[in-house]
């Protein structure tokens, strides 16, 4: 298929007729229904936004799109230029026109621009790269995306910002018509959000048709012309700009408008003083030094109190989590931490833990646990000193211990002897929180300790979170599901591009006001 | 019926240690058959366990290195500069053997500290820093022995390779006592501490292991032991170095099992950053392995410098790849996380059997090297097959 293609010099109005269309797309992966009955109807043209919560299927639906899961192994039809499309691979859907941007960049940083640009895509003379080519052809896509940069630079030593832009140019190379961006500007700071926004809507002046997935609302509100609202892998509506009227307050109501089951084990929070503090949190990212991961951030536990932390993804809610965990994510600028009433410093991980801390990460598989290990192992890992005498484990203590969890938690596993890797999301999760509860925490920070569980283990450990909680322990979660958060927190506090923009009661919190402050930088903290 | 099916399933899931007694069973009798019997000769066993302890010793540090996901080519060339070393201090310097051998030790934790600095604290990979290391050790030696060999040692030092513990019978007896009491003693030990693990996992409810099934093995290990000390006591009676040897692979064993540093290296070659998560310290833990593993390659030095009666230029070229193949053989996975000392041992001895058989039979070199070759290839294509047939991870 030729990849050539004649650019329509004539802009396209954003009534224009429909380039895409995707019809009742069902996508399922072992156990779980990630899309059902999904439709989009993209018109040539426009710039399309995509928005949900995270997991609600966006990127799925772009993965299907592009032909990272291949024809057939989706239900549903996509039509694409009025012919109904059958990709096997990103490759026949990049002949086909449909470029897609990936939220972690696909570029080889020790690679020039130039030689990024043309991966894979080369342009040859008998064989041979034929440079002179690549290196004018490329000038000219630079200069479509706005980027002046020497083509022969390397990725990585230009910012991200300009990375992106060459992406955007990769795509251009291949005579894109329907570009897809999964947050193009989650990494971005301001100045180069804005840079991006702009050359998005100069490309749609020359006919190119964008599908842009964000979480910033207000960038939504300022460049797209429809937009299509997914929950829980189906289609809540779609909008149009101009016709509906759209704001950020009818978008959120969009995303979050579910009912409120009660799926929340019943309790009464025992709320004592407050035993834990950090007080103006700063924190690097530990390679890119110009950007902050944590601004300014503050925040208190009190005794027998669940502290929810609500943001998007990439807000820096992990981060903020793991560099109060003895600084186990980024560089630790400034920022005085308080615990009972002293200060105390954690310089790494085992002071943390011996200070009565505990991290439950939200990559249960790459940071959570030894997948090659069995289940006591893994639970008496985080402080073995309390079954050792000296350097020697007392494995009789280890299946004690072990098997008061598994039966104290509901462990199912056919013995404390088997390997981890064998069990199921849900009590692997168990697996982790009985390791941090053996390590007697006062403070237990869990970062999305329900992400990819079942309905049924979810309502246990809501359960185990809530007796710990009542144990007197503090316990900050941190979780994308609002309702999860709602159903669980006594207060919830707020993170937008690394600071805290809120702290609501739990009793004031509603999802909308809650979305509200985890899109804008509105700095309003109560406590 | 669902007894044998359950006991069936429990076999197929010990695949992989099985095969390898399997293996280790099929190589002894192959070489007993085609060397009409001298395999299996008492003089034979001797000379194969003395002559293998080098690799032996040097593997049960591999197998720790390799289990944190690291690796160390330089164990050949520590061997030949704590064999100079030992040589340049008793002979040039007049240093008391007993002085010398801790000196040597002392060399081997050096070595480890520079080595273990580079790669823990300075995060280079050790494949580099060991590589590195493979090639000025050597220098070193040639160095410290200005390109010329050092002999004879003391015999007390040679003992150290080549003794035997003093023989009780007088020399007149057919079977050696002492050697008899340590085996059967040690057979002892071994069983009781079976039935000792068997009892702990049965009190918790967790042993899964058919009874005739550990009653084979029981007795198999029995037999296999009081077999070798049998064949020990009708020659030599025991060589000072198979007590060297038992007292690391016991120890190490223990270690790996039992002890916080063995749980943390595990931890590490497991998925270092769920272990850095987990309080571990995980760039002390590594500086600490190969501190161990350069006094555990300077014990083998000692060794093999001792059984030669000479400190050589060319000493130990090429004994960091008998280890790490016998540590593969022996069922430990290249990414780390997985293996034993006990499987490092045995990986040892069919390296060590197999280069005994094919002197034996007259093979050349050449065919020794692609024989063994074949044999690590298929030990781990054996490992990775099984691990795909099982779902994998």
């Amino acid at each position: 298929m030729s990849t050539q293609h004649v650019m329509n010099d004539e802009p396209v109005r954003a009534d224009g007729p429909v380039i895409l269309e995707m019809r009742s797309i069902t996508k399922e992966f072992p156990g779980v229904k990630a899309l059902s009955d999904v439709s989009l109807t993209v018109k040539a043209g426009e710039i399309h936004a995509i928005c949900g919560e995270n997991g609600a299927g966006k990127s799925t639906l772009m993965k299907v799109l592009s032909g990272v899961y291949p024809y057939g192994t989706y239900d549903g039809d996509i039509v694409y230029q009025g012919r109904t499309v059958h990709f096997r691979d990103i490759r026949s859907s990049e002949e086909a026109g449909i470029a897609i941007i990936h939220q972690e960049l696909a570029l080889i940083p020790e690679l020039s621009i130039t030689e990024n640009i043309f991966l894979g895509n080369e342009p040859t003379r008998w064989g041979a790269i034929d440079w002179i080519t690549a290196k004018k052809t490329a000038l000219e896509l630079l200069a479509r995306v706005g980027l002046r940069e020497d083509p022969d630079t390397l990725i990585k030593n230009i910012g991200v910002g300009k990375q992106q832009l060459v992406e955007i140019a990769k795509a251009l190379s291949k005579s894109v018509k329907l570009l897809i961006l999964d947050e193009p500007t989650a990494a971005l700071n301001e100045a180069d959000s804005q840079h991006l926004l702009d050359l998005i809507r100069g490309l749609k002046g020359k006919g190119i048709t964008s599908i842009m997935i964000s979480h910033k609302l207000n960038e939504i509100e300022q460049v797209a012309d429809s937009i299509t609202i997914i929950r829980d892998g189906k289609t809540i509506e779609t909008l149009d700009a101009v016709r509906d009227g759209v704001n950020e307050d009818r978008i959120i109501r969009g995303m979050v408008g579910r009912s409120l089951e009660s799926r929340f084990p019943d309790h009464v929070p025992r709320i004592g003083e407050v035993f834990f503090e950090v007080r103006d949190w700063n924190v690097q990212h530990p390679q890119v030094t110009e950007r902050m991961v944590v601004k300014n951030s503050s925040l208190t536990v009190r005794r027998g109190e669940i502290v929810g932390i609500a943001g998007l993804m990439g807000a820096g809610r992990t981060e903020l989590a793991m560099s109060i965990f003895g600084r186990s994510y980024g560089t630790f600028l400034s920022g005085r931490m308080f615990k009972d009433g002293k200060e105390i410093e954690l310089r790494n991980v085992a002071e943390a833990i011996d200070h009565g801390l505990a991290y439950v990460s939200e990559d249960r598989k790459a940071l959570g646990l030894n997948l090659l290990d069995d289940v006591k192992r893994l639970i008496v890992s985080a402080k073995l000193s309390k079954i050792s005498a000296g350097p020697v484990v007392n494995d009789g203590k280890e299946y004690s211990i072990a098997e008061g969890y598994r039966t104290s938690l509901r462990i199912k596993t056919p013995t404390v002897d088997s390997g981890v890797s064998k069990l199921s999301g849900g009590n692997q999760q168990k697996v982790v929180l009985a390791k941090w509860m053996f390590t007697d925490p006062d403070l237990l920070i869990l970062d999305e300790p329900t992400r990819g569980i079942d309905v049924g283990a979810k309502y246990e450990i809501y359960g185990i979170i809530q007796n710990l909680a009542a144990q007197g322990k503090g316990v900050i979660l941190i979780s994308s599901e609002l309702p999860e958060l709602l159903g669980l927190a006594d207060r919830i506090y707020t993170v937008f591009e690394g600071a805290i923009t809120d702290c609501i009661p739990a009793a004031e919190a509603d999802p909308e006001t809650l979305m509200k402050s985890m899109t804008s930088a509105r700095k309003k903290v109560r406590s | 019926m669902s007894v044998f099916r359950s006991s069936l399933n429990y076999l197929a899931g010990q695949l992989r240690q099985i095969g390898l007694f399997i293996a280790l069973i099929a190589i002894v009798i192959f070489f007993q058959v085609a060397t009409n019997g001298i395999t299996l000769k008492p003089i034979n066993v001797t000379n194969l366990i003395v002559q293998n302890s080098y690799i032996l010793i040097l593997a049960v540090g591999m197998v720790m290195v390799i289990i944190a996901g690291h690796i160390d080519l330089s164990v050949g060339s520590v061997v030949a500069f704590v064999g100079a070393m030992s040589g340049v201090m008793i002979t040039q310097w007049n240093v008391p053997w007993w002085l010398a051998i801790i000196l040597c030790l002392g060399v081997g934790a050096l070595v480890g500290m520079w080595q273990g600095f580079w790669i823990a604290y300075f995060g280079i990979p050790a494949f580099i820093v060991t590589l590195a290391g493979m090639l000025t050790f050597r220098g070193l030696t040639q160095i410290a022995l200005q390109n010329k060999q050092i002999s004879p040692f003391p015999d007390e030092f040679r003992a150290l390779g080549s003794g035997f513990l003093p023989d009780l019978g007088g020399g007149t007896s057919a079977v050696e006592p002492l050697t008899l009491g340590i085996g059967i003693i040690a057979t002892l030990f071994l069983v009781l501490k079976g039935i000792r693990q068997r009892r702990a996992r049965a009190k918790y409810d967790v042993e899964d292991e058919p009874f005739a099934w550990f009653l084979t093995k029981l007795v198999f290990t029995a037999a296999m032991i009081l077999g070798i000390t049998y064949l020990l006591a009708s020659y030599r009676g025991t060589p000072i170095v198979l007590i060297v040897l038992g007292v690391l692979i016991v120890v190490y064993a223990s270690v790996m099992s039992n002890s916080v540093f063995g749980r943390h290296i595990y931890a590490i070659g497991g998925n270092l950053n769920a272990a850095a998560l987990s309080g571990i310290k995980t760039k002390r833990v590594t500086f600490m392995l190969f501190v161990n593993m350069g006094v555990i390659s300077a014990l083998a030095g000692l060794v093999f410098t001792a059984q030669l009666n000479l400190a050589n230029p060319k000493a130990g070229d090429g004994f960091e790849l008998d280890a790490i193949a016998a540590v593969f053989i022996g069922g430990a996975a290249v990414t780390g996380g997985i293996g034993t000392v006990t499987g490092a041992i045995i990986g040892g001895f069919i390296i060590g059997l197999l280069n005994n058989g094919m002197s034996i039979l007259g093979v050349g070199t050449e065919y020794q090297q692609l024989i063994k070759g074949l044999v690590l290839l298929g030990a781990v294509a054996f490992d990775v097959y099984n691990k795909r047939r099982s779902g994998g991870r």
